[in-house]
């Protein structure tokens, strides 16, 4: 293609092509500190491209593509062409690995382990992992915990994190020495804007980290907790999993492990003020 | 029914994690996961590998595990569950 830009986040290699300039400089510039894939060669392939030639100049739509594609995904327009390559990148991710057991989950790490904090679209998952990558963490990633089924360790996977709407002004303040991307407004998903996780995060993505805590956070509810029972943990994690049917028994030896050896805990929170003060109060009781 | 022997599957074609109440199961045959609970447990232990027939896994489920209410009915709809599940074989 055109213009190609690959990177290496955690164990996982990308070769991004595009028909357009702009998306590629915005990933150069948000993935400046990040290396390139081992040995130049990408575990994945996205491509940005025109749906008709004449499409790269008038009203220039971005339609995802790669190794692996969903076939009506709609196109974005040029403008968003970041989140474009985001998603494409995570597309590869949620249909095509298949070296770790993939948990729809943000991951931040203390002491060599890692808290996973999973839950519904909205559950605070990226703000989290943002706020406490800002306070002694060391953030791991914000979409996907990689877990690695011959010794259940979690591998980082410190993409970009991915803001959307009120999250975005919350980490912002939260954050005041964090580096952003764009506003991209109005996109399918609303408002988003990226955080480049911190030098310390980038430079230890290749440290794993064993699994100490799962979290099922809940917000704008009144502060609560509760244990989860393994049968739940179970049943949720395979529901935020995009590759557990995929691994086969890998899969499932590597889920059961977790579950029956790491605590669960629900937190509800108003406010991320007071999700904080529950996560360290329940990491200090571990 | 009552001359049909009933047998768990193989062994070496299931995975089998305790968790709490519940019991996962992988079948390795079908790649599917399932999650069961009492009676299912307490069936496929019962019948075992040599098998047996359902008035003697009545009988036998009566007398070894506290199942509650469990009647013939419901007992034969739990067995034709895990019959169409891969689970449980009829011989």
């Amino acid at each position: 293609m055109r213009h190609v830009f690959s990177v290496r986040i955690g164990p996982v290699g990308f070769r991004i092509g595009s028909d357009w300039r702009a998306p590629i400089a915005r990933l150069e510039s948000l993935y400046a500190d990040y290396p390139a894939p081992r040995d130049d060669v990408p575990d994945f392939n996205v491509r940005l491209f025109a749906a008709r030639p004449w499409r790269r100049f008038v009203r220039p739509a971005v339609m995802i593509g790669g190794d692996f594609v969903l076939p009506e995904a709609a196109p974005l327009p040029l403008a968003q062409g970041l989140l474009a390559a985001e998603m494409g990148m995570n597309l590869q991710m949620a249909l095509g690995q298949r070296r770790y057991l993939l948990l729809h989950a943000s991951v931040v790490e203390r002491d060599g382990r890692a808290l996973l904090m999973t839950g519904i679209s909205g559950a605070g998952k990226s703000t989290l992992a943002a706020l406490l990558g800002a306070r002694g963490w060391r953030l791991m990633g914000d979409e996907f915990a990689l877990v690695d089924p011959g010794t259940g360790s979690v591998h980082a996977f410190p993409r970009l994190v991915s803001l959307k709407n009120e999250a975005i002004g919350v980490v912002e303040t939260g954050v005041p020495d964090g580096r952003f991307g764009p506003l991209l407004a109005d996109t399918p998903k609303g408002d988003i804007r990226h955080l480049i996780p911190d030098a310390a995060a980038i430079a230890a993505m290749d440290r794993p980290a064993a699994p100490a805590l799962i979290l099922f956070p809940r917000f704008g509810f009144e502060a609560a907790e509760r244990d989860v029972p393994p049968s739940e943990v179970f049943v949720r994690l395979t529901q935020a999993s995009t590759n557990y049917v995929a691994l086969g028994e890998r899969g499932f030896d590597a889920l059961t492990r977790i579950v029956k050896t790491v605590p669960a805990r629900a937190i509800d929170y108003p406010d991320t003020d007071s999700a904080i003060t529950q996560v360290e109060a329940l990491w200090a009781a571990l | 029914m009552s001359d049909r022997l009933y047998r768990m599957a193989r062994p070496e074609d299931l995975r089998v994690a305790h968790l709490d109440s519940f019991m996962a199961v992988y079948h390795r045959s079908s790649g599917i996961t399932h999650l069961i609970t009492a009676p299912a447990p307490e069936i496929l232990a019962t019948l075992g590998e040599a098998g047996m027939t359902f008035r003697a896994l009545r009988d036998t489920l009566g007398s070894e595990y506290e199942l509650g209410d469990l009647d013939d009915a419901a007992l034969a709809a739990r067995l034709d569950e895990l019959v169409a599940a891969g689970l449980v074989s009829i011989i």
